[in-house]
């Protein structure tokens, strides 16, 4: 088997798999991924809404009480799915329970990879400091 | 009808999915055994196809590339369109893939009428095609640098910031990412470009219809993913992490059948990647008239094919070959018989 300009072809085959095979090579030799144990809040047992629907749609609830409260009519009170009022309040409501940012919402957003803007506004709680 | 075969084909892709990872509960299949074959498929079938090119020799330099070539030292030579050394051509390479300057000069036949009425044909410069191919090929990389944050623990800095800027706009929750609206442009473009040109629909087959609907349609459910189904990302990282680190655990029942079908037509296209146009990936790497240089009047290539049995042959042996009858014919002859005897 003949090559006809081997080393430039080989040489470029090497990169592709360098920058292909890499996220092999990153993750290689370490413990298997489990998703982040989450600091669970102790007096209270359920969220405003079921687990499964604050797992996946949290932001979008967030965002939409922020819509309501602030661009809307001012409506300040959400009714859960079991008839139960909250306040529409990041600080209050949310962080009454989920007290640490840092034990609790980084967890996940920094393996996914995420940055929410909540903190663009609010004051930031005790837990991003640590 | 080849648009109409290709979706039925893509369409067919997302019912296997849907069934097979919903309704037969094949969700280990479809998340471990499907991603992980078709990512094999594509790197050694990737790897096997550029060394078949690399076998097959350049009988010749080909030289007739646009621009000036290197000539008497008053004539100013275009360094970048035909380059006689070797980092001009790295700068032709470099600008060829980074920036598709071949597309660039897309031109489009026009009919005119000169004032008396007359017929013209007319070459016009032609950007669409260059630009949208650009915003296709960037947003594509975009999108996938920025899926490594599903590859990758803890996620590098860099994909973080990758993240960030395409999704600076910060429009709607979860955060529209510019590059999703600006590949449906550009992949809905290069599809539109075929179907409404009548010339373009003429000359395209299956397999060009194919790899942009599965492109188009892998986009559309990674976006049902992201913003209508709402997925669990979180489980999602789970698996993928799974497939990178080959540690395979149980699939969390949480994970959206969408996420089956996403991957399901991202095994399908890298799958079919080595056998088909999209090689242009590896392609344009070889292509005789951007990476060779002009430099036939200061090198001499010997063509590969040439038999070493056949020696050269010059004018004088050939006289000296046929000298009488050529001398019989009355041919003129560098030497007559008398001369040469």
């Amino acid at each position: 088997m003949k090559l006809y300009n081997g080393g430039k072809i080989i040489t470029g085959l090497v990169i592709f798999l360098g920058i292909f095979l890499a996220p092999l090579a990153y993750n290689a030799g370490k413990a298997a991924y489990t998703q982040p144990k989450l600091k669970m809040p102790e007096n209270e047992k359920e969220c405003i809404e079921s687990k499964e629907f604050m797992r996946t749609k949290h932001m979008q609830l967030l965002d939409q009480w922020r819509d309501w409260a602030l661009r809307g009519e001012g409506q300040r009170f959400y009714v859960n799915s079991k008839g139960k009022q909250f306040e529409m309040s990041l600080q209050k409501t949310c962080m009454k329970c989920h007290t640490n940012k840092a034990e609790f919402c980084d967890k996940c957003h920094n393996d996914a990879s995420v940055t929410p803007y909540c903190w663009d506004c609010h004051i930031q709680p005790e837990g991003l400091k640590k | 009808m080849k648009a109409i075969y290709s979706l039925i084909l893509v369409l067919a892709l997302v019912v296997i999915a849907t069934l097979g990872a919903g309704a037969a509960k094949m969700q280990t299949i479809f998340a471990y055994c499907v991603p992980g074959t078709a990512f094999a498929i594509f790197v050694i079938g990737f790897v096997a196809k550029v060394i078949g090119w690399a076998k097959r020799p350049v009988p010749f330099r080909i030289p007739t590339t646009g621009g000036q070539q290197q000539s008497l030292d008053w004539i100013v030579q275009n360094k970048w369109d035909n380059p006689s050394t070797g980092p001009q051509t790295a700068m032709r390479m470099l600008l060829e893939v980074l920036t598709f300057r071949s597309l660039f000069r897309n031109t489009k036949v026009l009919l005119k009428h000169d004032d008396g009425k007359n017929p013209i044909v007319a070459y016009v410069s032609a950007k669409w095609l260059w630009l949208f191919a650009l915003l296709f090929h960037y947003s594509f990389l975009v999108i996938v640098v920025r899926h490594m944050r599903l590859f990758l623990q803890p996620v590098p800095q860099f994909i973080v910031a990758v993240e960030f800027v395409d999704s600076v706009l910060q429009i709607y929750t979860p955060i529209v990412y510019q590059t999703n609206l600006l590949i449906l442009a550009g992949a809905g473009f290069l599809l539109a470009r075929r179907l409404l040109d009548a010339k373009l629909r003429y000359i395209s087959l299956v397999n060009d219809y194919f790899p942009l609907i599965l492109i188009l349609s892998i986009a559309l459910s990674g976006m049902y993913m992201r913003y209508i189904a709402k997925v669990d990302v979180m489980a999602i990282k789970d698996v993928v992490m799974g497939l990178t680190t080959f540690k395979f655990k149980a699939v969390p029942a949480s994970i959206d059948v969408s996420f089956f079908v996403h991957i399901s037509l991202v095994s399908t296209l890298l799958a079919y990647f080595p056998f088909s146009k999209l090689m242009h990936f590896g392609g344009v790497f070889l292509s005789p008239t951007r990476n060779l240089p002009n430099d036939t009047r200061m090198h001499h290539h010997e063509n590969p094919w040439n038999n070493p049995d056949i020696k050269p042959h010059s004018y004088e042996a050939y006289e000296d070959e046929f000298r009488e009858p050529m001398f019989e014919a009355g041919l003129p002859l560098e030497k007559t018989p008398e001369e040469a005897a």
